[in-house]
């Protein structure tokens, strides 16, 4: 059993956002982090290493520097690094974005007992699509939005969180899992693993580590084989300000209802 | 010469800041109020590793080094000083001097629990009638068969109340002065040991300070550290490492300090502008900025010594502790004074990072005691 865990280095929005003249991020001048939600991934990954002792690999497509973030997952207890990288698969939106982990985790091996598992979206991009495109292009059947898991043999049982409640599934392997923050607390480096992060192996896998597989084709990669165009860039004005109510008491929720009612949500 | 930080450093960096403002920053003004020991904090620094730092592997350490060991202080120290003080004397004052000096039987023995954060250290040195001049030592120790009886007391031990190993010193021949004494490690389950009286402080006050007291106390033979008449070596060697933990837990102070006035300075308002738009806030916080990078560097030496096996380990240490402590006194200080009315109150941080830095210009050598290693390693005398 192996895990692969898909990770991506993001702009780091608590300090200075940095934004183009045409409303894009300014991604060159600002600081970087792991994405959030992948470091949930991790964890979910690390938990089932220290449990079964099976081998943790975490995946990223980016520039060169990238490597920096593997190797801070590798101080987390992540086995193994496998860094996407060349100018072909630059401009890439998340279909072919997609497309090009699926080849890179393909031409690694997806093994019967394996689980990819991915975090729910990028705090820049916020589309939750690459995980989702990954399983259908591995064709790997998917869960997403887990907020709780549990492995017994090759089953997974995932309480999938929705906005007006959860479902409880269960999915055989290989499989691939996208996670959500609740799933839980993410560890952190340990001193030993610092120590030892920069002895781990890390494979690159480049353009020609990849052309040759049957998903990479030059008019689905890169910006010329991204279906999205992005027309404009631009700050949504800001919705009204919320109204509070104080109290508990009767003459607060007839209050509410009143207003409820006014607005026919009632 | 390079004075840029490796890539595990970095990383190091960047996680003890995280662990520092997560874990311990929430609790260090309780800990202060109620003198209370952050127990709940310890097996969370065990998990990390922080409790082994620069000890190899094999025997339960991390792998690390003395410089990121003094990194984990500083940054810890930033936001706690108690905690930083914890974490130090176990590392630098019980870990260190078993690594040093132990038989491999008393390493395999007592490091493993140590250094993984199981169990926690201490070191007795000091007595009421033997601080600065060590060697004045009442504490004995006498050999009687296949065990040492101990009797006397130590006092000013940190981690006292929690800690289950202490290096202990002991005169065992008072007729050698100096040379007579010896370094023990004592479990405090051994029978006529005690933790005495309680001292209230003024600062580091969530580090619990006591008394040690040996009645007839039992310590077998073969928990001598090195050998009979080396432990006056062993403590000073252990010191001349020791005080680039409490130097590098000045420095956090200091620095812990100096970030505190950035933020409020740039907040509060006076006479229509922003602290930080008047030039003495920023001629003071540029001083203070320098003397922090300043004792920065001299940690950092001092730390890359220890690494190095640079026999003026002692020389650097002394300077850097010298500096950083009187640093982190003359920062908190102005600090405070930049802070002004809210400063004095326990509502901020600064108050109580004043009351911090005192202790580190006295405990493992007062500034006059480094005054004094530094002159004589110059040949002024």
């Amino acid at each position: 059993m192996k895990i692969i865990v898909t990770v991506k280095q993001v702009p780091d929005t608590s300090g200075k956002v940095a934004v183009n003249p045409d409303g894009t991020l300014n991604r060159a001048s600002m600081e970087t982090i792991i994405n959030p939600d992948d470091l949930n991934a991790t964890e979910a990954a690390l938990k089932l290493k220290d449990e079964y002792g099976c081998k943790v690999i975490a995946f990223t497509m980016g520039p060169p520097p990238a490597e920096g973030m593997l190797r801070e997952l590798m101080a987390m207890g992540v086995d193994e690094g496998v860094l996407i990288t060349a100018r072909e698969f630059g401009g890439s939106d998340t279909y072919a974005t997609s497309q090009i982990i699926a080849a890179a985790i393909d031409t690694y091996g997806v093994d019967e007992d394996d689980i990819v598992i991915c975090g729910r979206q990028a705090i820049d991009g916020d589309t939750a699509q690459v995980g989702p495109q990954i399983a259908e292009k591995l064709h790997l059947p998917q869960v997403s939005y887990a907020g709780e898991m549990k492995k017994e043999g090759n089953t997974l049982t995932i309480k999938r969180m929705l906005e007006d409640g959860y479902m409880t599934i269960k999915v055989n392997t290989p499989c691939l899992i996208t996670c959500i923050k609740e799933l839980n607390e993410p560890r952190y480096i340990s001193v030993s693993g610092a120590f030892e992060a920069y002895s781990k192996p890390l494979v690159i896998m480049d353009y020609a580590a990849l052309k040759d597989h049957p998903l990479i084709d030059e008019t689905t990669i890169g910006l010329k084989g991204s279906p999205t165009n992005i027309f404009k860039s631009f700050t949504p004005p800001q919705k009204g300000v919320g109204m509070m109510l104080e109290g508990a008491g009767k003459e607060t929720t007839d209050k509410l209802a009143d207003i409820l009612s006014a607005k026919h949500i009632i | 010469m390079d004075f840029k930080l490796t890539n595990e450093l970095k990383m190091l960096q960047k996680m003890y800041r995280s662990f520092a403002e997560n874990e311990v920053k929430p609790i260090a003004a309780e800990v202060d109020e109620e003198e209370r020991f952050p127990k709940e904090t310890i097996p969370k620094l065990a998990r990390y590793g922080f409790m082994g730092i620069p000890y190899p592997k094999e025997y339960g350490g991390q792998g690390g080094t003395a410089l990121a060991y003094a990194m984990a202080i500083e940054e810890i120290s930033k936001v706690c000083a108690t905690t930083g003080t914890i974490v130090a004397a176990h590392t630098s004052l019980c870990c260190n001097p078993i690594f040093d000096w132990g038989t491999e039987e008393q390493k395999r023995k007592y490091l493993p629990d140590l250094l993984s954060g199981r169990k926690l250290g201490g070191f007795g040195l000091t007595e009421p009638n033997a601080g600065s001049d060590a060697s004045r030592q009442q504490t004995t120790a006498v050999l009687e068969g296949d065990h040492y009886v101990m009797n006397g007391s130590k006092c000013f031990i940190t981690n006292a109340t929690e800690a289950d190993v202490f290096i202990v010193m002991a005169m065992t021949d008072p007729s050698k002065g100096n040379k007579g004494i010896s370094a023990f490690i004592v479990e405090r389950n051994f029978p006529g040991f005690s933790v005495g009286k309680h001292e209230k402080k003024m600062g580091i006050r969530g580090s619990a300070t006591c008394d040690l007291i040996f009645e007839d106390c039992i310590i077998p033979k073969e928990n001598l550290l090195g050998k009979e008449g080396q432990g006056f070596k062993v403590a000073m060697q252990t010191l001349d490492g020791g005080r680039v933990g409490v130097a590098a837990q000045a420095l956090g102070i200091a620095e812990g300090a100096l970030d505190e006035v950035v933020k409020y300075t740039g907040e509060r308002q006076q006479f229509g502008k922003r602290l930080a738009q008047f030039q003495n806030t920023q001629f003071q916080i540029a001083d203070m900025k320098a003397r922090c990078d300043a004792a920065q560097l001299l940690v950092y030496r001092a730390a890359a010594a220890k690494d190095d096996h640079d026999p003026n380990l002692g020389f650097y240490s002394s300077i850097a502790k010298l500096y950083a402590s009187e640093t982190a006194s003359d920062v908190t200080r102005r600090v405070v004074q930049l802070f002004g009315g809210y400063g004095y109150t326990r509502e901020y941080p600064v108050e109580r990072m004043m009351r911090d830095a005192k202790i580190t210009e006295i405990y493992e050598g007062t500034s006059e005691v480094q005054r004094m290693v530094i002159a004589a390693r110059m040949g002024v005398r």
